[in-house]
């Protein structure tokens, strides 16, 4: 399995990537200042390929998906350059950003319940979503189109003209899925598909999402705070913190070789089957209206230097392929004389834990 | 590992459930009550039995809906016994009055699942913890502050100055679940009920925080109920381990054995489902279809039996399970579906769980072949083992399925299980 | 103390543009009758019932001039005084009916809600009938009711109003209490022993209070209309016991025809910026007490530019 997924990968990397994202921000605008949720973010999506997006809660990877969606709260900023199929979609107007919405560029939500209308039956939610986008298509064909996409999630045809409460948790996320791949978007955004659903359920829902690529050639975006989903369902993933990628690469690669202090930790904190004894990363996350100088893990990391506090880490080639920011991997020609002195660091109790 | 060289196999139960039932009566909508409909009972916990000893953690596992947090409740009282006893040494909480019940929590606390939602928002963090002392008769201020103080330095919240006067909206997750832990163990109780306690905090600080309970238990000798869907915890956090499905136990025995050689399906398939985030780790997997039914009208026999992958003839198939097979046949059957869909007709009747199922409105010749159909597509279909017979009725046919009662907990190797597959071990049993 | 100026100050830092401007003009306006009703006896130049000073009786329907601003009318009182010394009445009314209100229909919804079953079904009928019932005829029965009780006093018209009003409030509290009572934390609270009054006192009561204010300034507001309208018809208090503004427009009435406008505008004014007043305090608290209506003032985004080293390392890979 794992031979396969780095295969593939490099099968698909040669291509035109779907989306290109180059030095994205995200800010939110709050009475404290901006929370910088987003803070310079660079990544490439080949078609047919999944990215998960992991990190604790609060590091900006929800606020990510949404602001790549243009689906942002009032107050919020975003800027940077993200070229789907070679057009800055940042740069698009209200109107054309809504058409490509949908059509081109699809979002899969955590609570799937509060996205159906409840009056709705499922068949006017896929009439609805089509003839916003292909008007031309009559009634039989949207038929067709939706009942492919519905036997594709696994649900009956015989449950077409259903009401979203008749349908349990994992089939209204089925549901979701369905809707958002039926126009056979390019590009999907899933923010947390599954937090909401039970062990078994989860796990079904990622067994869709890992066939996605051979049903739908979409790229997806998978948002999860879980490793074990990343493992399971994604060719490469970034890992995200305080805003920023600190690692990306395939995920083979980066499971086994973490590069980075953060990546490595997280691995070592979640709890699995084989886990034999318990690690975790100590203090919490920085507030995003004023993280700390230099690489914003610092504070908490074990291997800090004195160069981290004050210096941002550049981003680097990461050995074994990938992308890393984290000066224990250089350059070293940019470190000052006695950069690389352990970073005396302040001592982390309960007061400053997650 | 958590070791328990303090509890021995014969040691007197700290707690004895037997036999414990807790139900719920659904009440319907404004129509149901208005025509007297039957508005149906939830079997939350169904004749459940459940011994803890001193000392000991015992994990609660299963998917939502399957009673874990109901039997949880129970042990505090805080959710009525429909039936049965929950002995806690030698008083029976079933039978006690709400008077008496509120003395019990001094023994027998709770840990929530959402820290978020289990704290106030209107009370400092020592009037939260302090309430526990309060309403167990702690007058003196001073008094009260001194046993906060021990409580909140016990679970690592120093210094205490920091957080006395903070609220919990000022703290974060981690830390708000310290402070129920505190509110927890301040009246020192011996058995503690946590119902998730980690699962809404995030990767980094849950294995701190099953750390410091692990600490709490050896500390304070306490005796856990650890209330979980994740066998990933559970396997490193308890003694012994019960599966729920459906308000019932499946499974249960030591963590060890249940890990190393899980003998219910239901149990395999949770297993399974845990993500590996160790890529050399993965394999491939069979899931197990579908989700909880509802637990309003649970299917025949054993409840697992639709879902499961090792199902055989005496599992208890009914009618709702051939609809399903019907609806996963027409999913397979792209092109015929208009057309079986017209001999078939309405599948809703069968949503009334029976051991008979009639069926089809075009003819019974061509409902059979359909029926045939589908067994040639998936000969190994267990259900078709449980049919005793097929008769022609009207247009249609009617199915006959073994009627099967739901399997008891029965004795297999070191753990009892309640399958089919696991006949009785030389226990008396009926 | 710091953190009580903090909570007072928070409607207006926290809010921006419309919703802060009509707090502050609103509450300008209220504290300037607050301020009259206070120190009624020095800002006002005469007693409400008086008609004459210094041996000297006021004239009968006076214009307004330098010894009556506002004139005086067909009782020989002084315009300008019985409206100062009205703003007292309406205020003394007001308090004492919200005050009413609070300390009977908060109890009883937190209860109502509390508890459920039959006493909820009763409470909620009764509380229901009131409501459904035209409010200003509900002041009209219960003033005259009350009148034989209390004699035309502060306290009926206080009453009567608190039958109006009392519904809103009972049911706020048990709306909210019904939602708040399935929280975690009341279940904790059950968890460590509480009893019930303890989970309501403790837990429940600082949760469900918190719509309560918004209610009272605009129940206020409205209460203002409702005494006036009280006072035009004659009922509740006598020109004589207090300075009632709805019963000095009732006596205008009939000089307007006669060409004197001073009796009628000045105490009409007076209600309609109060009311003014109570409704934009109320309003503008509304926007940021409620969750739901609440914009948080937010500092704008400002950027700063790219960091440009990161793009030229992405592009040279």
């Amino acid at each position: 399995m794992a031979i396969d997924v780095s295969d593939r990968t490099v099968a698909i990397s040669p291509g035109e990537p779907v989306i290109s994202a180059r030095d994205v921000r995200v800010w939110y605008g709050t009475t404290r200042g901006a929370i910088r949720a987003v803070d310079g973010v660079s990544f490439d999506l080949a078609p047919g390929e999944t990215l998960g997006l992991v990190g604790e809660s609060g590091c900006g990877k929800s606020t990510l998906g949404r602001g790549l969606m243009g689906l942002l709260p009032e107050g919020a900023k975003r800027d940077g350059q993200v070229l789907f199929r070679g057009q800055d979609i940042f740069s698009l107007s209200a109107k054309e950003s809504y058409q490509l919405r949908g059509r081109e560029l699809g979002m899969i939500f955590q609570e799937p319940l509060t996205r159906l209308n409840p009056l709705m039956r499922i068949s006017q939610h896929f009439e609805e979503t089509i003839k916003q986008h292909e008007p031309g298509l009559s009634k039989d064909e949207i038929r067709e189109r939706a009942l492919e996409a519905l036997r594709l999630m696994g649900i009956p045809p015989t449950r077409y003209r259903s009401y979203p409460h008749e349908f349990s948790g994992g089939m209204r996320q089925r549901l979701m899925i369905a809707l958002a791949l039926v126009l056979r978007p390019a590009f999907v955004v899933a923010d947390e598909p599954t937090t909401a659903l039970d062990v078994l359920v989860e796990a079904q829902i990622v067994q869709i999402l890992n066939d996605l690529r051979r049903n739908f050639q979409t790229s997806l975006l998978l948002i999860t705070h879980n490793v074990g989903i990343v493992a399971e369902a994604c060719d490469r993933v970034a890992v995200m913190y305080a805003g920023r990628i600190v690692e990306q690469g395939t995920v083979a690669e980066v499971f086994k070789n973490p590069q980075h202090p953060y990546t490595r930790e997280l691995l070592r904190s979640t709890i699995s089957l084989s886990t034999t004894g318990l690690n975790y990363i100590p203090g919490a996350p920085p507030d995003l209206v004023d993280p700390p100088d230099g690489c914003r893990f610092h504070p908490r990391c074990p291997q800090a230097m004195n160069v981290c506090a004050t210096q941002n880490p550049v981003n680097m080639e990461r050995p074994g392929g990938g992308r890393v920011e984290c000066w224990l991997l250089g350059p070293d020609e940019q470190v000052p004389p006695g950069g690389k002195q352990p970073l005396k660091q302040e001592e982390l109790t309960v007061a400053d834990e997650a | 590992m958590p070791t328990k060289p303090e509890t021995r196999a014969d040691a007197p139960a700290l707690v004895d459930v037997r036999d414990l039932s807790v139900h719920f009566e659904l009440r319907g909508g404004t129509l149901a009550r208005l025509f007297g409909r039957d508005t149906g009972t939830i079997k939350a916990v169904d004749g459940v039995d459940l011994r803890l000893r001193p000392g000991e953690v015992v994990g609660l596992v299963g998917e939502s809906g399957s009673g874990k947090s109901t039997l949880g409740r129970a042990l505090l009282g805080l959710v009525p016994a429909t039936s049965g006893s929950i002995h806690l040494r030698d008083q029976n909480l079933a039978e006690m009055s709400r008077r008496q019940l509120r003395a019990i929590r001094r023994v027998v606390q709770m840990v929530f699942q959402d820290p978020n939602a289990a704290l106030n928002p209107s009370m400092t963090i020592e009037e939260a913890v302090g309430d526990a002392l309060r309403v167990h008769g702690m007058k003196s201020a001073t008094e009260r502050r001194a046993g906060v103080v021990q409580a909140l330095e016990r679970v690592g919240l120093s210094p205490v100055e920091l957080f006395l006067n903070k609220y919990p909206r000022d703290l974060s997750g981690g830390q708000k679940q310290r402070v129920v832990l505190a509110r927890a163990i301040v009246l020192n109780p011996t058995l503690l009920v946590a119902d998730e306690p980690v699962s809404m905090l995030d990767m980094s600080v849950r294995a701190k925080i099953l750390q410091l309970m692990l600490d709490l238990k050896h500390d304070l000798e306490l005796t856990y109920v650890y209330i979980t869907h994740d066998l990933a915890t559970a396997k490193y956090f308890c003694d012994r381990v019960a599966i729920m499905y459906l308000g019932r136990i499946v499974e249960i025995g030591p963590t060890e054995e249940i890990f190393a050689q899980p003998r219910h399906p239901y149990t395999k398939a949770l297993l399974a489902a845990i993500p590996e985030p160790d890529p050399d780790k993965m394999v491939p997997r069979d899931l197990p279809r579908g989700e909880i039914p509802d637990a309003a009208q649970p299917p025949l026999g054993c409840a697992f039996h639709p879902r499961c992958p090792e199902a055989v003839s005496g599992c208890g198939w009914e009618s709702r399970d051939l609809r399903t097979l019907v609806e996963e046949h027409w999913l397979r059957a792209d092109a015929a579906y208009d057309e079986e869909r017209r001999v078939i007709g309405d599948l809703d009747h069968l949503d009334t769980p029976s051991t008979t199922a009639t069926l089809g409105v075009g003819g019974s010749a061509q409902v059979r072949a359909i029926l045939d159909r589908m067994r040639t597509e998936d000969v190994d279909e267990p259900l078709w083992s449980g049919v005793t017979a097929v008769e022609d009725s009207g247009s249609g046919v009617t199915v006959h399925f073994e009627p099967a009662p739901p399997p008891p907990l029965r004795r297999a190797g070191g753990v009892e299980v309640a399958c089919v597959l696991y006949p009785d071990e030389g226990r008396p049993d009926a | 103390m710091r953190r009580v100026a903090a909570g007072l100050l928070k409607p207006f830092t926290e809010t921006a543009g419309l919703a802060r401007w009509m707090l502050v003009a609103g509450v300008l306006l209220t504290a300037v009758f607050v301020v009259f009703a206070l120190f009624a006896p020095w800002v006002a130049p005469y007693g409400f019932a008086q008609t004459s000073a210094h041996g000297v009786a006021f004239p009968k329907l006076g214009h307004p001039d330098s010894q009556h601003w506002f004139g005086t009318d067909r009782l020989f009182f002084d315009v300008f005084s019985r409206v100062i010394w009205g703003a007292r009445t309406a205020l003394e009314v007001v308090v004492l009916s919200i005050f009413f209100c609070v300390v009977i229909g908060v109890p009883l919804g937190l209860a109502s809600g509390y508890y459920g079953g039959w006493f909820d079904r009763i409470v909620v009928l009764v509380m229901d009938a009131m409501y459904a019932f035209p409010s200003f005829l509900l002041a009209i029965v219960f003033s005259f009711l009350l009148t034989n009780v209390y004699g035309g006093s502060v306290v009926a018209v206080s009453l009567s109003l608190t039958a109006v009003y009392i519904p809103q409030y009972f049911r706020v509290v048990r709306n909210t209490t019904l939602s708040a009572k399935e929280a975690t934390y009341v279940e904790a609270a059950r968890a460590i022993g509480a009893t019930d009054g303890r989970i309501m006192r403790r837990y429940l009561f600082g949760n469900v209070i918190q719509s309560v204010p918004v209610l009272g300034t605009l129940n206020a507001a409205d209460a203002i209309l409702t005494l006036a309208g009280l006072g035009f018809l004659g009922l509740g208090i006598q020109s004589t016991d207090a300075a009632e503004w709805g019963h000095d427009l009732n006596r205008a009435l009939a000089d307007a025809g006669g060409g004197v406008w001073w009796t009628g505008l000045y105490p009409g004014l007076a209600i309609v910026l109060l009311v003014t007043g109570l409704t934009l305090v109320g309003e503008g608290l509304n926007e940021t007490l409620n969750p739901t209506l609440r914009r948080r003032r937010l500092l704008p985004v400002v950027m700063p530019g790219r960091a440009a080293p990161n793009l030229v390392e992405e592009e040279r890979s």
